[in-house]
């Protein structure tokens, strides 16, 4: 059973007419090429397909493309400038070898600039707790925590 | 997933409308029922999206009530100013449900109509003494949960909102299971209006009330009486995660736990 959608993807404006059992994740990788949200788990534990939603960081792997009818969706494709300067927390996850294989990458920045947006300051704390929902599966969280500090701190310049 | 037809609503009329006509299922947050549509374990015909509905969402202060509408979000009642200051036991609970991203699309009407076993929501909603107003009638927690997934609403009924009287003081503690975060044991104590009332989640197939801690809590509101309460291990959960007895345990260590917390 088909339904219609019709949402902002990165800035641009999107309709399209699709599978009513169609997730976000699927929408954005196979009908929009938009291959940097990645599917991990599939089963809305590990966050790498995390975007954002209206400003909130989601899970597109437990989200029918239907529930972000209307909405503003951005993707880790959105964050760079038109001239590719990186994002400032992209930046950081660079500088501070905040990745390892980079599978969990995307939905990390995603949830870390939900997490600024809420604190701007966050101590490690606050930046552990708050990416309870994003797992890295090098284990290479020491560096993703000083990556979102840095990136923080970054933003608020 | 199997394949369904997906109707939008703009108001609680129309969705029970839609509902009414095609015996479909009510599409909240779906942080449950995606994820259990996903694995097959439900295969709704129809889902009827309820997003769109503005009278659903927001949270009001009614004189010694918070009202919270049923589409509200976890994130949004952690971050009430006014649950914060009224109820501050309601917006920790809600901080600690899942993880961030799920507190961003899951609601609390969503929550309680699915009334998942270890779920943190019917844990305050019981213990509070909270009520569950639905499109046809309100239905007081003691009536509310029934057993495993299994609530009072009728097919098609629409949670639109839950009141909760504001209590003296209450707190909610939870054992997290390590790896889903859901309640291995979360026990909510109050001290409201009608009594003490303490609420169990996790341990059993459903949220339940501990009557021996409420006595005991009711006589001595402290850390040791709750301590001192041997709760029941009958008909509590046994699985890969603890026996019953363990569960049994730690009802009256998170008791006295939320005890301490409530101040």
């Amino acid at each position: 059973m088909s339904v219609q959608l019709s949402l902002t993807v990165n800035g641009k404006p999107v309709s399209a007419t699709v599978d009513a059992r169609t997730l976000l994740v699927d929408f954005l990788r196979n009908e929009l090429a938009l291959t940097g949200t990645h599917v991990g788990c599939d089963t809305g534990q590990c966050g790498a397909c995390t975007v954002s939603l209206d400003g909130r960081a989601v899970k597109a792997c437990n989200l029918l493309a239907a529930q972000a009818n209307g909405a503003k969706v951005v993707t880790i494709e959105g964050l760079a400038a038109a001239d590719g300067t990186l994002h400032p927390m992209q930046a950081a996850f660079k500088e501070c070898h905040g990745l390892q294989c980079g599978f969990c990458t995307p939905g990390m920045v995603l949830s870390a600039i939900d997490l600024v947006a809420r604190h701007p300051q966050p101590d490690e704390k606050t930046i552990r707790a708050e990416l309870e929902g994003n797992l890295c599966r090098c284990t290479g969280y020491q560096n993703i925590v000083k990556a979102v500090a840095h990136g923080a701190a970054a933003m608020a310049k | 997933m199997y394949s369904f037809e997906l109707k939008r609503a703009d108001s609680v009329a129309s969705a029970a409308a839609l509902l009414g006509e095609t015996g479909g299922k009510p599409l909240a947050g779906g942080q449950s029922l995606v994820a259990a549509m996903k694995l097959r374990l439900a295969q709704p015909g129809t889902l009827v999206d309820l997003s769109g509905i503005a009278e659903l969402r927001g949270i009001r202060k009614e004189g010694d009530h918070v009202v919270i509408g049923a589409m509200t979000r976890h994130a949004e009642v952690a971050a009430s100013k006014d649950v914060r200051a009224a109820i501050p036991a309601l917006a920790a609970l809600a901080e600690g449900i899942g993880d961030r991203q799920i507190r961003n699309m899951g609601t609390i009407g969503g929550a309680l109509a699915n009334n998942d076993p270890a779920a943190d929501y019917p844990a305050a909603v019981l213990g509070l003494g909270a009520s569950v107003n639905t499109n046809k009638r309100k239905i007081a927690a003691d009536d509310f949960f029934r057993g495993m997934y299994e609530t009072a609403l009728a097919d098609g009924e629409i949670i639109t909102s839950v009141s909760f009287p504001v209590p003296k003081k209450a707190a909610y503690a939870k054992f997290a299971q390590p790896a889903s975060r859901f309640a291995l044991v979360g026990v909510f104590v109050a001290q409201t209006g009608g009594g003490v009332r303490v609420a169990v989640t996790g341990a059993a197939s459903a949220v339940f009330r501990c009557k021996p801690l409420e006595e005991a809590l009711a006589k001595n509101f402290t850390a040791d009486a709750a301590t001192m309460v041997k709760v029941s291990p009958d008909g509590l959960n046994r699985d890969l995660h603890g026996s019953p007895e363990y569960r049994a345990h730690l009802v009256s260590v998170m008791a006295a736990r939320a005890v301490v917390a409530a101040g």
